[in-house]
Order: structure tokens, then sequence, then C-alpha cells
């Protein structure tokens, strides 16, 4: 033991480890997120082969490294699903935070896979079976039962414990305890193929070495002359001395944040000042990760049970003040500030779904540019009016003036992809207006009233032919004053969807006055419509 | 209509008569302390309410008869009775890259807009200010370059004082659809006539006005343009004015073929 590790003399010691391990856990986190049958046959496959499968299709003969095609015609109803790395993460997340509400330093070595030093925890809960009965309930209280538990000197150990404890204890509490000092000896049994150097397994049992008992006997430095620096490793990881510590994870900053609201609150001014210190402390701490969120997530849970989620975008990035106005806006809804919530809301939670680096989003030396300047002004007024109420707009195609016109709102990015609609308009619109374009288009057509000389009303039949030609019209819901028809043209027909039935079908004119101001008329349905004027 | 053979900027009232003769009516005022409502509203009128320094890039057709020679930044005025020619005088500011915003006025026609060369990726709508009109026009001018918007029909004086006092200072110009308190100039179209339309057939391809811009103290400039020379194309500078655009726009007066071919062609 002279070449110990460390090298200051001291005999390399073991931690004491307790390892946890979810068998199979990319199957258990696509069965989870998929909501699928605990006992359906599934392969996660990538790049053409079965990546991990479940029981019941490792049953049908179904095994890791098969072409896909293989493995279904062994089992016909597998079904395959691409294996998502991220979602082993992911889910798994949940698995750690609960374990490390109970047993402080998890480290994850991979998903389904972690390790804690079990020294103290032991001590603390009583003895090691007691620990890791409490890890058995924790993990049964969040869904998670096919866990296997071992508990040893070393990581390497411990590992190989969590793998054999299913065989050696009952099924209800698959744990495997390895006593102080006897890793050497549990290991000892094992066979080379355990170390994952298949290189060196090779050699050595050409050597004559067929266990890892074997490969201990010989002398560590013998070990480390003839096989190198991994051969040593290998070597100490099968005496049962393997000092790899555990190095237990940072938990990561939380970001997101949540405010419960008890009693539920009902009106909207009240909630957004209540939430308005949460806002400023979520901005902080994502100051303080050097973050800054351009898109947010907000869910706001109701007394009824209702759930409203939304994304929003930003222009440039998040302060309290935006966040804040954001929930109001959801909560709104296209109401105004002052009106009652349907039912109280109990539960806020914001959630920043993309987050940049603060360093791309700071402001110059010397002052911010213009525009965002302008973007400040306007989200001051945003945060008066609401969040639809400053717009920007883009030209559509369409036939009528007021399809043409898409209003968005600031912030937000186009419907649709981005080229969609420039190119829409370009497109032959068979109706369209010709001629210079109207510049008072009204928001709703004005009712118009249209007659010829004898002051009945002017129509339009089935076949397009006007009845008369018109020589009087008055726009507006006031009957006034009638206006003679200097000159005038129509009617033009609009057939809008024609295969639809609510499609429509619309003729048009357009009409001069003597004082020379221009008007769009629409007839539909019998019925006269000012849609736009030329003044 | 009969618009002259050419040079049509001209001025309606000489307003020379009417400024000497308000120079004995001030000497007379009554008592220092209390000025009367009109020896006020002369006073409003006589002060210059804008920066002479600083000009905003305007159409030529209307900058020759706006006072001063173009919009002025703190400068506000107003448009009687035509979005068109409102949209003329955004068009300016809005092609050189400056923000526009457009306010309480949800009938603006977006398409229109972008013939008369408005930028629409820096033109900003509020279209429904409801009660606060006055807050978020304010907001508007600190941030935009030019306002245009319709007044609520009852603005207390000392709104519409503050109001303009924060144009000066932001070097913002407002144009109001319909009348306004202190305007720099009130333009309007006082004949129009259009082209193209018969008694049932054909359709709108060119429009003739005359533009007349009042002075507050009545003075007047008249311009007889086209339709077309107030929007502000992008090959107007290049290939030079149109006629009309020119200083000559009485010039063309029945439809020059050579002044706007594609209208004749369409």
């Amino acid at each position: 033991m002279d070449s110990a590790p460390a090298g200051d003399g001291s005999p390399p010691t073991a931690t004491r480890t307790l390892l946890l391990w979810c068998p199979d856990w990319p199957i258990t986190a696509a069965l989870r997120e998929h909501s699928l049958e605990a006992d359906a046959a599934l392969a996660l496959v990538a790049k053409g082969e079965v990546f991990a499968c479940s029981p019941a299709a490792r049953q049908d003969g179904v095994r890791r490294g098969l072409r896909v095609r293989e493995a279904q015609a062994r089992c016909p109803h597998l079904i395959c699903l691409p294996y998502d790395p991220d979602l082993d993460q992911r889910s798994f997340e949940p698995v750690t935070a609960a374990v490390e509400a109970i047993l402080p330093g998890v480290q994850v070595l991979r998903p389904g896979l972690c390790a804690v030093r079990a020294k103290g925890p032991s001590r603390y809960y009583g003895s090691e079976e007691k620990m890791a009965s409490v890890v058995f309930t924790t993990l049964a209280a969040i869904g998670l039962t096919d866990v296997r538990i071992g508990i040893a000197d070393g990581l390497f150990a411990a590992e190989q414990a969590a793998r054999v404890a299913e065989e050696t204890d009952d099924a209800d509490a698959p744990l495997c305890i390895i006593p102080p000092g006897r890793s050497p000896w549990f290991l000892s049994t094992f066979p080379l193929d355990v170390l994952d150097q298949p290189k060196l397994a090779v050699l050595l049992r050409r050597l004559g070495i067929r266990s890892l008992g074997d490969f201990a006997a010989l002398k560590a430095a013998d070990v480390r002359n003839r096989f190198g620096e991994e051969g040593a490793l290998a070597h100490r990881m099968a005496s049962g001395i393997d000092s790899t510590a555990v190095v237990p994870r940072l938990p990561p900053p939380q970001l997101d944040t949540t405010v419960d609201f008890e009693p539920p609150l009902v009106r909207i001014d009240q909630l957004a000042f209540a939430f308005r210190m949460s806002a400023e402390a979520f901005v902080g701490r994502l100051r303080g990760a050097g973050l800054v969120c351009t898109v947010l997530r907000v869910v706001l849970s109701s007394d009824s049970g209702e759930v409203s989620e939304r994304t929003w975008q930003h222009p440039r990035w998040f302060d309290a003040d935006d966040v804040v106005d954001r929930v109001r806006w959801q909560l709104q809804g296209g109401r105004n500030a002052d009106s009652g919530l349907s039912s109280g809301i109990t539960r806020v939670h914001v959630d920043p779904v993309t987050v940049e680096d603060l360093g791309d989003h700071a402001d110059g030396l010397w002052g911010t540019g213009p525009d965002e300047s302008v973007h400040h002004g306007l989200a001051r007024i945003q945060s008066m009016l609401g969040h639809g109420a400053v717009l920007t707009a883009i030209i559509a195609g369409g036939r009528l003036l007021a399809d043409r016109r898409v209003y968005i709102p600031w912030g937000d990015a186009a419907p649709g992809s981005a080229g969609t609609l420039p190119r829409d308009r370009n497109l032959p619109w068979p109706g369209r207006l010709p001629g210079p374009v109207p510049a008072t288009v009204f928001a709703e057509p004005v009712p118009a009233v249209v007659v010829d000389a004898a002051g009945n009303g002017v129509d339009v039949d089935g076949r397009g032919v006007l009845s008369a030609d018109p020589a009087f019209f008055s726009a507006g819901r006031n009957t006034g004053p009638r206006w003679p028809v200097q000159s005038w043209a129509g009617p033009w027909p609009i057939t809008e969807r024609w295969w639809d039935p609510a499609g429509r079908v619309l003729n048009r004119f357009q009409l001069v006055d003597p004082s020379g101001s221009a008007w769009l008329f629409l007839l539909e349905d019998h019925r006269w419509w000012a849609e736009a004027t030329y003044d | 209509m009969t618009p002259p053979a050419a040079g049509a900027l001209e001025q309606d009232e000489p307003s020379f008569s009417g400024s000497g003769a308000s120079g004995p009516r001030l000497v007379t005022a009554p008592s220092p302390g209390i000025l009367p409502a009109d020896l006020q509203q002369r006073i409003n009128q006589m002060q210059a309410s804008r920066l002479d320094s600083k000009r905003l890039p305007t159409v030529p057709a209307l900058a020759r008869i706006l006072p001063g020679g173009g919009l002025q930044s703190g400068g506000s005025y107003s448009v009687r009775n035509s979005a068109a020619l409102a949209m003329a005088l955004l068009a300016g500011p809005s092609a050189q890259g400056a923000w526009c915003g457009v306010v309480g006025l949800p009938e603006f026609s977006v398409e229109a807009a972008r013939e008369f060369g408005i930028n629409l990726d820096r033109l900003i709508l509020v279209p429904a200010p409801g009660a606060q009109w006055l807050t978020v026009t304010a907001a508007l001018v600190d941030v935009v370059s030019v306002v245009l918007t319709r007044a609520p029909e009852h603005l207390a004086p000392t709104d519409t004082a503050r109001l303009k006092a924060r144009l000066r200072q932001r070097g913002a110009a407002m144009i109001t659809l319909g009348s306004w308190q202190q305007s720099d100039s009130t333009l309007g179209v006082a004949e129009s006539v259009w082209e193209g339309l018969g008694s049932g057939r054909g359709h709108l391809r060119a429009r003739r006005m005359k533009i007349t811009a009042t002075h507050p103290s009545g003075r007047s400039r008249h311009a007889y343009l086209w339709l077309a020379d107030l929007q502000h194309k992008l090959r107007d500078p290049a290939g030079g004015h149109l006629p009309a655009g020119d200083g000559t726009p009485g010039s063309a007066d029945g439809g020059d073929p050579l002044f706007w071919p594609t209208l004749m062609n369409s």
C-alpha cells in the first residue's frame, strides 16, 4: 500500500457512500412524460437503434442496440419514441430535489443514479437501514417505487451493491448494505466486466485473472508499473478502496417565483400590489445570477380551479414593473382595471422561459439608444392602457380595406412566420381596390343610404345589374342632408369564399360629392355601408 | 375651380395691415395687472411657440406654404378636413427615420400611410386612448418626433398650455385633425377635384387640391397640388421634383401625361 494515490503515506480510505439507482430511468421518464401504462412495451430509439427498452419489451426479446425494424418484428405492439436526454435530466430533477430535502450533498452521477455521503445522515437517522427506509418512503411519496439502494465503502462498491440489491433482499425495499471494511470481500467475486474497461479485462483474462478478487490480490505497485494510471485506478476500485469523493452538487438557483394568496384576492389592483414585492425579488434574483429574462410565462390559478397560462415576450427584457404589468394584463383580459374577477386568485407563478446574459443587454456607457427610449415610453403607455392598446401595423392581403391592415401589439412578434403576411399582400386579390388608397378606413362600416333621382333606394340584382343610377347619398347614423352624387362608378362585385356558406357577396361603389370628397361604399344584402372615405 | 396658370403660391390676406393695427391697441390696454381675454389671445398669437433652430423634414409641396418653410420641431399644426393631408405631414419625418405616433384615430388607414411614404416599422398606433388622451399624448411626445391625433372636444386651456410646453421641450411636432387652440398653422383642403371617375364608369385616379395654410394672425397661403405631390416617394428627390412640387403647381391643369404617367396607364 505504499503507492497510495494520496501520496501522503496514510492508507487510502473509501468514503462510506449511499447510492441510489433507478433502473431504466430513460424508460421511467418517458412513461411518465407520455403518460403510458407502466407495463407498456416501450423502446427509446436513438440513431435508428434501440437505446433503452421497458421490461415488457425485454421479455419479447428487445435488447439495447437492436435495429428498430428488428425490435418491431420481435415485439409487434412496441411503442417507439425518440430518446430525449433532456427529458431524463429534467424528470430526474424532482427526484434529486426530494433526496436533497432529506439528505444533504447529493451528487448526480447521471440521470437515474445519484450518490450521497452516508456517514452523517446515518448517524442522524440512527442507522443506515433507517436512513434507507426514509429515502424509500420519501421517493414513494413522489410516486417513484422502483428504486434500489446500495450502501458500501466507496462509490464503486456502493454501485455494485445497488445493482445486486434486488436479488439479495425482499422486493419491498431493495436494499443492500455492505458492512464497513467488507467491500473488498463483497467485490472479490464480481467478474472483471463491471470495471467497464474492456481492453484491460481481456488482457487480465489472458493472464488468468477471472474476478476482481484475483485482480485485487496483485500488488498495487506492480499493477501501476504494468498497466499504468488507468490500471492502478481499476485496481483500487477492485480492492474496494476507491477513494473517489462524493462531490455534492450545488442546488441551482431557483429563478421562478410562486406566490400563494390566502384568502384569494378578488381585485386586480390588490393583486398587483401584493405581487410587486415578489416581482422585484424575481428580477433581483435573475440580476444576481447575471441574467435578464426576455420571455416569461405567467400561470394564474383561481379559486374555482381555473388555470390561465400565457407566455409574454418583451422587446428588451422584463423589469419588475413589466412583470407586474403582464400579470395585470393577463388578469384583465380586455376588461378594465377596476373590474372584479370572476373568482379569486389563489396563486401566481412566474417562470422565466428564456433568459439571456445581462452583459448582452446592459445599457451603454453613454446612455441608451433612441429606440430604447421609444420602448420605455411605449411600455409606460401599455402599462396605462393595456398590452393591446399600443400597436404597430403591417399590411396583409385581402379585398376589403379593413382586412388589409393587421395590428400587432407592441412587443409581440408578427403572427405567423415573419415573411408570410407581406408576401400575402402581393398575391392577386380579385376585387381589390384600384387607384389611390383612401386615407380614412372606418374601423366598423358606417351605415349609409343611396337613392336614385326619384328617391327610391338603389340596389343590385342577382346578375349584378344596378336598379337605377345613384343620385343622392348620405353616410352616418343620422339621416341628415343628402348630398348629390356628382360622379360614380360601380358596382364592382367582390365574392369572398364563394364555396363557404359564411362567405360574403358584396358590391363596391365609388362616389364623389360636389365638394370633391370621394367615398367608397359597399352594398351587401341590400344594405349600404360606407367603407372608407378619400378625405 | 379655376386654378391660376402659374405662381399658385400667394397670400390671400396680406398680414401687414392686421399686425400694424394691433400696435396701438396693445398700448391702450386698460390695466396692466389683468389682461382681457382678447388681449391675451392676441399675445398668444404673436408669441413664437416653436423653435426656429430646428426644422423637421417636410414634403416639399407643403414646406412652401407652411410658416418657417416646413414643420418646426416644437410646433403644433391642425389639419381641418383631410386625413391625407395629415399623412403627408407625417411622411416627411417618417421617411427620414423619425418615429411617428397616431393617437385616437381608429380609422387611420395604414395602407394609405404606406403609400404616402410613412415607415410602418416606426409608426405607433394608439387607437383608443379613452379618457387618458392627454397622458398618452404627452407620453408619446416624449419619445416620438411627430404625433398625429384628434383632440378631445373639451380640453382645459391649462392642459393645452402644458402640452405645448412639453412639445417645445421635447422638440416634437403635433398635428391635430380638427381644430386646436394655438396651432402654428391650420391646413385644409379648400377645393378638391377628382379625376378618372365618370358616371358609372372609370375609377378614381388622381386628385387635384387647393391646400390652404392659415396662420393664426389670419394671413394664409395656398397651393394647388396633385395628391401624388404629397406622397413622399423615393424617386422624387432623385429625378428632380415633380412639376407641382417644384414651384409651378398650377401648370398641370388638366392632368399632364408627363406628370404622372403611371396613373394614366393604370
